[in-house]
């Protein structure tokens, strides 16, 4: 595990699923501090060459934390605060459109 | 003192399409960039090198765009290989796509005077109704009426451009100078001397390709260049799976997956902030013609400004004054940017202008006036 969370943060918890996985999480956190703390560190892959990234401004600029937040693609996920039961999963290259 | 063989005013995709021009062809230019102060049309474009919607009335025009068109492919490749950077350019042909019935007949009406005055040049087009349309581009929305088609008309990225023309000009021994505003030429026939920051750059050519500042710089070495700015409105959208086979004059999708929405005109002045009302107004119409735009999410808007002569056609021209100082203007600095490098840049060297480019020349603006006087 790459991030591991301060001894004084909330105890307060909720559960999320992470890539299929049910975990719990700090109430209030983003997903992408969810997603940090709960994967392997690449939390996407690049639109171009498919090359694996992760969030880096965590301020809604640098859009490197794009996920899928239920079944909805390329939400910035360091905007995003965790809700019960949300599902967020990696997105992996070029959302679909559906014409 | 620095020695040229010619002084370009303008690193945009105009001023460093001819210094690259010129540099290609064993000179050495010397590009004078502003800096980000300037009002950057080329860093807003919309990446359009497009053909159909160029000329009507003045076929100087259209031949001149069509020229630029043919040959940016080979360009675009020079530049790869000269640089490593692809400028994205893609030749798939375009649509200008039609809501309405109206708006499809009126276009027809174009495209056939586009080819009744295309002359030698063959102008070549077809009228696709909404079935023919949703055959070639499925995305479309059950409301649109049909489009233009063209095998001329195409994309490219105009940042990736314009950085492959920049890196190609100095790996050709050109010289580039930013953060320098001129606003003095010591000029002659054939002998110009500019001095920024305590350093003065000499020689026997002056190109300016500085858009909207050509206005004033014009002024200085006896060139009428009446250039105003035309607000143009672009929507970004995120990146999506490829949709769109081909640019249409409203919205193209980027090789990076990215859809732009523009082809917005504004007389706004020098202000390049965006409105809510004409991003309302792109978004509707884009959602008419995609209805799939509905669900994808935007993520930025911006303006820019289009360097825009009284009558939309491009500034070219010598000095009689004072020969030697030539000005390069347009809105259509990607499209024409093949056409800058590969001819413009020759004519410069040349010392004159030739005959197809006569429609182009300023002299234009003095006929108006003197009309214009006369009433």
């Amino acid at each position: 595990m790459m991030f591991t969370r301060l001894p004084h943060t909330t105890e307060q918890t909720l559960s999320v699923s992470v890539n299929g996985v049910l975990v719990h999480v700090p109430r209030g956190c983003t997903a992408a501090a969810a997603m940090l703390l709960h994967s392997n560190g690449e939390t996407r892959t690049t639109a171009l060459s498919g090359e694996g990234r992760a969030p880096y401004c965590m301020m809604g600029v640098c859009f490197e934390c794009l996920m899928e937040i239920n079944d909805e693609p390329n939400q910035q996920g360091c905007l995003i605060t965790v809700t019960e039961g949300m599902r967020i999963n990696r997105q992996l290259g070029k959302r679909q459109v559906h014409q | 003192m620095p020695d040229f063989d010619a002084i370009i005013i303008g690193g945009g995709l105009v001023g460093t399409a001819v210094a690259y021009g010129l540099a290609r062809r064993g000179k050495r230019p010397v590009v004078l960039d502003e800096g980000d102060i300037a009002h950057r049309a080329s860093r807003g474009n919309f990446g359009l090198v497009w053909v159909q919607s160029k000329g009507f009335g003045v076929p100087e025009y259209q031949r001149w765009t069509r020229r630029s068109s043919e040959d940016w492919a080979a360009f675009s490749a020079e530049l790869q290989n000269e640089t490593g950077i692809h400028s994205g350019h893609q030749r798939p042909g375009g649509v200008t796509i039609c809501l309405t019935e109206d708006e499809f007949t009126r276009r027809q009406q174009r495209m056939a005077q586009l080819h009744r005055e295309a002359g030698a040049t063959k102008f070549e087009y077809e009228m696709l109704d909404h079935a023919a349309l949703k055959k070639l581009i499925p995305a479309i929305g059950p409301d649109v009426a049909g489009a233009s088609f063209t095998t001329y008309d195409g994309h490219a990225n105009p940042l990736y451009t314009l950085r492959a023309l920049h890196a190609a000009l100095l790996k050709h021994s050109g010289s580039y100078v930013p953060n320098v505003t001129v606003q003095r030429i010591d000029a002659a026939p054939h002998s110009f001397s500019i001095t920024v920051n305590g350093v003065t750059y000499a020689a026997p050519r002056l190109v300016l390709g500085a858009g909207l500042g050509n206005n004033a710089l014009g002024k200085l070495v006896g060139l009428n260049v009446p250039v105003h700015p035309s607000r143009g409105q672009i929507i970004v959208t995120e990146r999506v799976q490829p949709i769109l086979p081909m640019p249409t004059l409203m919205i193209r999708q980027t090789v990076e997956g990215t859809l732009m929405i523009g082809e917005s005109r504004e007389d706004a002045g020098f202000d390049d902030t965006t409105s809510p009302e004409i991003t309302h107004t792109l978004a509707d119409r884009a959602v008419k013609t995609f209805p799939f735009l509905r669900n994808t999410r935007i993520v930025r808007t911006w303006a820019a400004l289009r360097v825009m002569a009284p009558d939309g056609l491009p500034i070219y021209e010598q000095s009689r004054e004072f020969p030697g100082a030539f000005v390069c203007t347009c809105h259509s600095g990607v499209t024409l940017a093949a056409a800058h490098a590969l001819h413009y840049a020759g004519y410069v060297i040349d010392g004159a202008l030739p005959s197809e480019l006569a429609r182009f020349s300023s002299k234009r603006f003095d006929d108006v006036h003197a009309i214009a006087a006369h009433h």
